[in-house]
């Protein structure tokens, strides 16, 4: 059952051969047994959930329940979920209780699903390890003394210790799609605008997307298209028509045109992943795809614009933890300015104040032309060889990441180290394009290596399709590690 | 050496919508605190700004009404600081594309003594316009209550979120009267256009006026910002007052440092609160929750559709079509209320009677809306029933000193019309020339002292004769004809 695919979860609730309560249970026992290990789940509460669960199966006995009804999920802890402690991996928010819910998780309870917990993550969403969560490090399930990735470490490692059938995640810079390449599974951020916002705790806002983590690409398909769709609480969101992201997940890929950026393959991959990649654009080739090569030349200027941008948009989005309304508050002060400096100072970890000091430059007077503007520039012409790229491809793929999991402490003395984690999935954000990431092999030490593809402006059907397609010539999405067994 | 004053005003302007500008909560004034403050208003993680159209449209209005450019687009940005009423840590403002850019008012600067509602001070005012620098919206920010937390500060933040129109001018005033003149029409002005209730008590329009001195013809003098003028009172001994100050501080060899100032009402002084050392740097960028606002042509033409005529081109109809100067058609349309008056009461009298009409508006029935403070809205005499007592002085039927009663009848509630009120107290006048013939024989038999001192010379004799036939009608004689028979019969 822990490692059976959504559709098999839903067939196996209509047929009542298990119910809601049941599978949440069985869950929630692994959770009991296997988290302690892992740090991934950060909030839990068992009556909570079975009574989701028990809702759930009272629907699913009305047969009103839709493909997603009765399954469990676990929400990364940046999405506000009422009644849940919601702290984002941060000292500043251990003790707020969100009064609602982030229009993802609103959406995703309106399909029947059931909420196992809320999951740890960097701090902020700002990492690319798990290290900088105040709650501890989350620990890779293949190898538990190395870093799940980040952002969205604990969603990586729940699905990958099958602590959960699925997850919710965010990427503002790779935070999906690293995680799962590290953790070896699927996931996908989707076009900018294709999912709300709106209760999903800002961290760089014109880059945040929420997405799905999950075992294949035929789940995450199935879990966008409960969680993509117009919200007029965020204006950003886009006004389209709903889409069924399963509709194209069959069609043959014969005739597929797979564009190769050359400076995805250039320095910097380590060879295990290198080896991995290659191996899946040949199966790709078996499968009736043609590869050619494009150019993304500003792809070398992503990572530089990114640590502009998104530290800059994190400052602002920041200073409402002050101490005065929610959140932590320094428990000694003399004066106000002193209630904001020690409240920030005790509450903020390390990374997110390098982060504020950083955007705070980058904004202040003297510099915003040379900085931010500059950023911004370079963002559309990023975004500018991406449309080029697309004329001669339907699809861009290359890593996820230039490395397999890394040891804890490996990076996280050297921030650009860090930063360089992300250099091949920054690029997609400033765009705003959708990206994935899915299981391609294993690499040194027997860690899991991801293979990006990168999609269109809204092209995440055809994505999800090529995605799909290869995992039902692999297997790789099917592995889970013995130890987690 | 003389100085040269220069002021420029920045007017945060209250929008009149029925909720924020980024949320959907109440802007009613007066509610308990924080219970028209939702989760975006407050700021909880998460939450996202949504634009209010209604807010927008305000704007548009405003930027016709003033002539001014609309921009296609323009863009919201966050301006970054921290305080405890400012919920996000961010104001969401317009920064370097404000929606509205250009445009301007005219305004009638009153020369020397001025009494207001005396009809004749027309000569006495000079015309100026005034050019706008721009108008931005924005949000505005909670409340700070220092007052009943014993040490603590309270926060009321049903105001953060309220939509601001905060309009710019260029520094084109150069006296306290130019800028209460410019304030005051600014005011009429966004209450004519119904974007604004104008109401400064409740802080719907709040002006801060940017202050400096030099010499004719040396450049600009540096600034000091006296913030949060309530009243056009205080803005014009607040001005009096900074001028002098700065002069003050010149003459004594000391150097103006640009500082923002608060005006104390009780000591009539202006002090100031920070110095430029002390500037945040807002580090404004545009917000990336919120998309560039653009203003289609289509747009701004189904605003205009619904607009009402505005002041200026109504000034220049009352000019043309009922011969009015210009300082009289000014002055019924200084607010729209007093304008639809007018014409309300014109509608009745006819064109003819206009001039009468606006006199009476202007001096009677001013004068006693002041005494009592009463908005011409409020008038006890409606426009209908003053229309009907002008159009009795002009028929003869009263005297313009009859008149004044009928009218204080009217005002008291005496009688639902002027006729009614002749009618039932008899003030008709009388016109009977035979009538008036054999009073005017009474009056010179009964006044013979009178009648000799005239013959002898004494001029002022004739005026208490006339006086006596007038009193012994309770001026209802009809006073030209009087003065006619008189004369026949003193042989004049």
């Amino acid at each position: 059952m822990i490692n059976s695919s959504l559709r098999e979860l839903s067939a196996a609730l209509s047929a009542k051969k298990v119910s809601a309560v049941e599978l949440a249970t069985l869950f929630l026992d692994r959770i009991d047994r296997l988290n302690p290990g892992l740090n991934a789940f950060i909030a839990l509460d068992r009556e909570k959930t079975l009574a989701q669960a028990s809702a759930a199966d009272a629907r699913l006995a009305a047969s009103a329940g839709g493909p997603l009804s009765g399954i469990p999920l676990a929400h990364k802890d940046i999405f506000c979920t009422q009644g849940w402690r919601t702290s984002c991996g941060s000292k500043m928010l251990e003790n707020f209780v969100a009064p609602y819910d982030a229009h993802v998780v609103e959406k995703l309870a309106a399909a029947g699903m059931v909420t196992l917990g809320k999951l740890n993550m960097d701090e902020f969403a700002m990492g690319s390890s798990n290290e900088t969560s105040h709650f501890g490090p989350v620990r890779n399930p293949w190898d538990v003394s190395r870093v799940p990735g980040g952002s969205s470490g604990g969603s990586a490692a729940t699905i990958a210790a099958r602590l959960a059938p699925a997850a919710t995640g965010t990427d503002t810079g790779g935070s999906i799609r690293q995680p799962a390449a590290l953790c070896g599974l699927t996931g996908l951020k989707p076009t900018y605008g294709a999912v709300s916002r709106y209760g999903m705790i800002a961290f760089a806002s014109s880059l945040d997307q929420a997405g799905p983590m999950a075992k294949s690409a035929e789940d995450c398909a199935l879990l966008l298209t409960a969680m993509a769709g117009f919200d007029p609480r965020d204006s950003t969101s886009l006004e389209r028509p709903t889409e069924d992201y399963t509709r194209d997940l069959e069609q043959p890929l014969a005739g597929l045109r797979i564009g190769l950026p050359g400076e995805f393959f250039g320095e910097g991959m380590d060879d295990d992943v290198r080896t991995a990649v290659e191996a899946a654009l040949t199966e790709y080739r078996k499968l009736g795809a043609t590869t050619v090569e494009v150019a993304l030349p500003n792809s070398g200027l992503s990572v530089p614009a990114y640590y502009v941008i998104a530290p800059a948009e994190a400052s602002s989005n920041l200073s409402r933890f002050d101490g005065v309304r929610y959140g932590y508050r320094a428990p000694e002060y003399n004066d106000l300015t002193e209630m904001y400096s020690r409240s920030r100072a005790q509450g903020f970890g390390a990374e997110v104040k390098r982060r504020i000091l950083i955007g705070t430059y980058v904004l202040s007077h003297g510099y915003y032309d040379a900085y931010y503007l500059k950023a911004q520039k370079i963002r559309r012409l990023i975004a500018a060889d991406f449309v080029e790229a697309f004329r001669s491809c339907d699809v861009i793929m290359g890593p996820t990441s230039p490395s397999v999991a890394f040891a804890f402490g490996a990076k996280s003395a050297d921030p650009v180290q860090m930063y360089l984690s992300d250099i091949y999935t920054i690029s997609t954000n400033l765009a705003g394009l959708p990206g994935m990431s899915l299981p391609c092999g294993f690499g040194a030490n027997d860690m899991p290596v991801g293979l990006q593809i990168i999609g269109n402006w809204f092209g995440e059907a055809k994505m999800l399709n090529v995605a799909h397609q290869y995992q039902k010539a692999t297997d790789w999405h099917t592995r889970m590690p013995e130890t987690m067994k | 050496m003389s100085w040269e004053v220069v002021i420029g005003i920045e007017t945060h302007v209250q929008l009149r919508t029925q909720s924020k500008i980024f949320s959907g909560s109440s802007i009613a004034f007066g509610a308990e605190p924080n219970v028209q403050a939702n989760a975006v208003d407050i700021a909880l993680p998460g939450v996202l700004p949504v634009l209010n159209r209604k807010a927008v449209v305000c704007a548009i209005k405003f930027g016709l009404a003033v002539g001014a450019t609309i921009a296609p687009r323009s863009v919201f940005a966050r301006k970054n600081y921290f305080y405890p009423d400012l919920p996000k840590g961010y104001q969401i403002s317009q920064f370097e594309i404000p929606v509205v850019a250009g445009g301007g008012l005219a305004i009638n600067v009153p020369q020397g003594d001025f009494l207001r509602g005396v009809s004749n001070a027309g000569a006495a005012a000079v015309e100026k316009f005034i050019h706008l620098t721009r108008a931005h919206l924005e949000e505005d920010a909670g409340k700070s209550l220092h007052e009943d937390f014993h040490g603590r500060t309270g926060i009321d933040l049903n105001r953060a979120g309220t939509p601001l129109l905060e309009i710019v001018t260029e520094p084109d005033m150069r006296s306290s009267a130019e800028a209460v003149a410019y304030a005051r029409a600014l005011h009429s002005l966004v209450q004519w256009i119904g974007i604004c209730d104008g109401n400064m008590q409740e802080g719907s329009f709040r002006c801060d006026a940017n202050v400096s001195v030099r010499r004719p013809g040396q450049p600009l003098g540096t600034r000091r910002e006296i913030k949060n003028l309530n009243s056009f009172r205080f803005m014009q001994q607040a001005i009096d007052f900074e001028v002098q100050w700065q002069i003050n501080e010149i003459t004594e060899g000391r150097a103006i440092r640009q500082a923002t100032v608060l005006f104390d009402p009780d000591t009539g002084e202006t002090r100031a609160m920070r110095s430029k050392e002390d500037a945040h740097d807002y580090r404004y960028f545009p917000d990336p929750d919120l998309l560039p606002l653009e203003i289609k042509p289509d747009w701004i033409a189904e605003v205009k559709s619904g607009m009402p005529e505005l002041p200026q081109a109504m000034q220049a109809r009352f000019q043309s079509e009922y011969g009015l100067s210009a300082y009289d058609a000014g002055m019924l349309v200084s607010q729209r209320e007093t304008a639809s008056f007018f014409q309300a009461a014109v509608g009745l009298t006819g064109a003819s009677l206009a001039k009468p009409v606006a006199n009476w508006m202007q001096g009677e029935l001013s004068a006693r809306l002041n005494r009592e403070e009463l908005d011409i809205a409020d008038s006890p005499v409606a426009a209908t029933q003053l229309a009907g007592l002008i159009t009795r002085i002009a028929d003869n039927t009263i005297s313009n000193n009859i008149a004044k009663k009928v009218f204080e009848a009217l005002w008291n509630g005496e009688g639902g019309t002027a006729d009614e009120i002749i009618e039932k107290q008899g003030l008709k006048q009388i016109t009977d020339s035979g009538a008036i013939e054999a009073l005017v024989d009474e009056v010179l038999a009964a006044n013979q002292k009178s009648v000799d001192e005239f013959r002898a010379g004494k001029e002022k004799a004739f005026n208490a004769l006339v006086g006596q036939a007038m009193k012994a009608t309770r001026g209802k004689a009809n006073p030209q004809q009087v003065t006619d028979l008189l004369k026949k019969k003193l042989g004049v």
